[in-house]
């Protein structure tokens, strides 16, 4: 990497949360922009100028046939690539529109249907582009981030847990909701990285980090499944944030199956 | 002088995304266009079906700075629907909550999306090399929002703690007082930012416009309050859109709203601070008497000091409410599901916010509303161009464009919020 690489953030379908986690670094944020060559940040300035970047951060999910164009433009001036948040690396919360007619719900909000232009389907990022590296969060846990760009210019592989929210839990001497309180919570199925807030305010995880490796995601819809409050609050649950993320779409998919079959 | 069309096609410093374009014939402004090309994202649709729970949750993604705004409105909507009233205790920590939302947008706004315009620099990292020690006030005073967000919310962008009936958990007391040096700093920050407010060289513009916000008698109006415009008097919320009607237009991703008979109007710092000065706590009041601003203010520009002064109120309210804080009883109200409709309008940032929802017996949503307040302010920010583009045609062609864009800028457009990005776009047609 250069001695001071040159950084781009691009926005796609998004609330604008994650790369507000850049501004939101007000400690280091000077020290971000005399380290690096800010390229291309509309957010945050006027000043812009064409690719090559040596580091590209992406927010949001591809929607549009310009957005689709825009990606795979992007892809071809990048070095490396990172998707930031859960709607580049799963759809987010607008890929919830994936589980019904988006037509339909087009005619919901807007008088003028025609005048849209939108693809059939909510997707990530890595469906239309190799992408180098994945953060998830709803949002990115800024820490995380800083940590990514260090290690970035340290030339190193960046230190980002592997392990899920259950584990932060146990680190935190949060009581566990679920056992406790019989509470539903994904956090046995979620991938780490926002401190286990959730159960922290008393409440279940609802897995805006995304789906953790290597759980066993069946296992932990059945206990959910009994612990519901409310009819179908487990396939809710899986079907939320990051709903779009294979791991949750086909648990959920199974849950809404299985009550199906028993309201038969 | 520009002879040119005036083209944006991507605005910088604004949330989300969209372009401006002034077309020119015959040297006159012909067309002007707020184009909204942040993609529809269909919040209305995939709410349906969903747990009332959820739907705080849901709509907080709506935008990453303000969704405090956007729970809040969902919140106190959908209890209405439930017919569940709030306890004091929660009203306030509600308030306090959304104090922190304001110091963090408004601060951002002041500083790092409009200040740059008025002090010709590109960005507050420019802006930085020459006057580091306003960026490094500037940044200081939007953390301190931040962390009030998130001692109460977890973090400070979608928060976690609030829930329809209140608040999963009380907030640690002691993590809220640790918080009081820190907001006494940033109430004499935000003072002096307001006296700094009044020394920038706006663009000359003045507006006759409606101004609409909530209103309460005896507090400046952000949880809750009637409808109050300055041409039409007051109305009971659940009467705003019979009166202000969406619409939709080729062009824009987002729907523009107008009045039932057809006229732009105005929502945000400004027509909050005109329509409701006088509920402003001292501070606020003294600074405004001592910068000598004379209301109400109709120079959309100015709408920084507008922001300034609520910054100051912001921090105000923020040190009363901690000092004050003492959590009393259950942080939720306990909720009887029944089938109804209920709606609720805040005051985000930006400006009135307004929710409407249908449930079932179930608590299940049938059918959801949501008027963002840029959606609002479209078809008004065309019309400020659309009176401030002829003076600008004697000027070089950058400064044009520019003078064009800093309007749209000072707006604080949140286009992700009307479903959306920004393109300033000018053009000989």
């Amino acid at each position: 990497m250069a001695a001071k690489p040159s950084i781009a953030v691009f926005k796609f379908s998004s609330c604008d949360g994650c790369q507000l986690s850049l501004l939101n670094m007000e400690d280091e944020l000077l020290d971000i922009a005399g380290a690096v060559e800010i390229a291309f940040f509309l957010e945050a300035t006027r000043a812009q100028r064409p690719g090559p970047y040596d580091i590209a951060l992406v927010e949001g999910s591809v929607t549009t046939p310009h957005e689709e164009e825009r990606i795979k433009e992007i892809r071809r001036q990048s070095k490396f690539l990172i998707a930031l948040g859960t709607c580049a690396t799963s759809g987010g919360v607008q890929a919830l529109r994936n589980f019904a007619d988006a037509k339909e719900y087009a005619a919901t909000v807007y008088a003028h249907p025609e005048f849209l232009h939108y693809l059939p389907t909510c997707t990530s990022i890595a469906e239309h582009v190799p992408v180098d590296m994945e953060l998830w969060g709803c949002p990115i846990n800024k820490a995380q981030l800083l940590e990514v760009l260090k290690a970035l210019l340290q030339n190193r592989r960046p230190n980002l847990p592997a392990y899920t929210v259950c584990l932060e839990c146990k680190r935190n001497n949060t009581v566990c909701v679920m056992v406790d309180k019989g509470v539903p919570c994904l956090g046995p199925g979620t991938q780490a990285g926002c401190g286990a807030l959730c159960p922290g305010c008393g409440r279940g995880c609802y897995g805006c980090f995304g789906p953790a490796r290597d759980t066993n995601m069946d296992s932990l819809a059945e206990i959910v499944h009994t612990l519901e409050r409310y009819p179908g609050e487990a396939a809710h649950l899986f079907r939320g944030i990051s709903g779009y993320a294979p791991a949750f779409r086909a648990t959920a998919d199974a849950l809404i199956d299985a009550d199906k079959k028993e309201a038969k | 002088m520009t002879r040119q069309n005036i083209e944006v096609p991507e605005l910088a410093r604004v949330e989300g995304e969209g372009g401006l374009f002034i077309g020119l014939k015959d040297g006159t402004v012909a067309e002007i266009r707020l184009d909204i090309y942040e993609p529809p994202r269909f919040f209305e649709g995939f709410l349906r079906g969903r747990y009332l729970q959820e739907v705080p949750d849901i709509t907080a993604r709506i935008c990453g700075i303000c969704p405090v705004a956007y729970q809040m409105s969902a919140v106190y909507a959908l209890e209405r629907a439930l017919g569940v009233t709030v306890s004091p205790s929660v009203r306030a920590l509600r308030r306090l909550l959304y104090c922190g939302e304001y110091i963090e947008s408004h601060a951002l706004h002041i500083y790092m999306l409009q200040a740059p315009d008025l002090l010709g620099h590109e960005s507050a990292l420019s802006l930085a090399v020459v006057a580091p020690e306003v960026v490094k006030k500037a940044l200081r005073l939007k953390k301190i929002g931040n962390a009030l967000l998130r001692t109460i919310g977890g973090r400070s962008v979608h928060p976690v703690s609030s829930c329809v009936g209140g608040f999963y958990k009380w907030p640690d007391a002691a993590a809220m007082k640790a918080l009081l040096p820190d907001l006494e700093w940033g109430l004499q920050a935000a003072l002096e930012t307001a006296r700094w407010s009044v020394t920038l060289p706006y663009p000359e513009l003045e507006i006759d416009y409606e101004f609409v916000a909530n209103h309460l008698p005896d507090e400046y109006a952000i949880i809750e309050g009637e409808v109050l415009s300055s041409k039409r008097g007051a109305m009971p919320v659940d009467q705003f859109d019979q009166v202000y009607i969406e619409q939709h237009v080729q062009h824009s991703n987002a729907l523009h709203s107008l009045t039932v008979d057809g006229q732009p109007y105005l929502v945000g710092p400004l027509a909050r601070l005109n329509l409701n000065h006088e509920q402003l706590g001292p501070s606020a009041k003294g600074v405004l008497e001592e910068i000598k601003v004379d209301l109400p203010i109709r120079n959309p520009y100015k709408a920084l000091i507008a922001r300034a002064i609520e910054l100051v109120q912001a921090y105000e309210d923020a040190i009363n409410l901690v000092k004050s804080y003492q959590p009393e009883g259950p942080s939720a109200a306990k909720l009887m599901l029944r089938a109804g409709e209920g709606c609720a309008a805040t005051e985000a940032p930006r400006g009135l916010l307004f929710h409407r929802y249908t449930l079932d017996a179930a608590g299940l949503v049938q059918s959801a509303r949501i008027v963002p307040p840029t959606a609002q302010n479209l078809a008004r920010i065309e019309e400020d161009l659309r009176q401030m583009a002829p003076k600008v045609l004697d000027m070089p062609h950058d400064q044009a464009t520019l003078t064009c864009e800093h309007l749209v800028r000072s707006y604080d457009p949140c286009i992700s919020c009307a479903t959306h990005f920004l393109k300033l776009d000018i053009k000989e047609l």
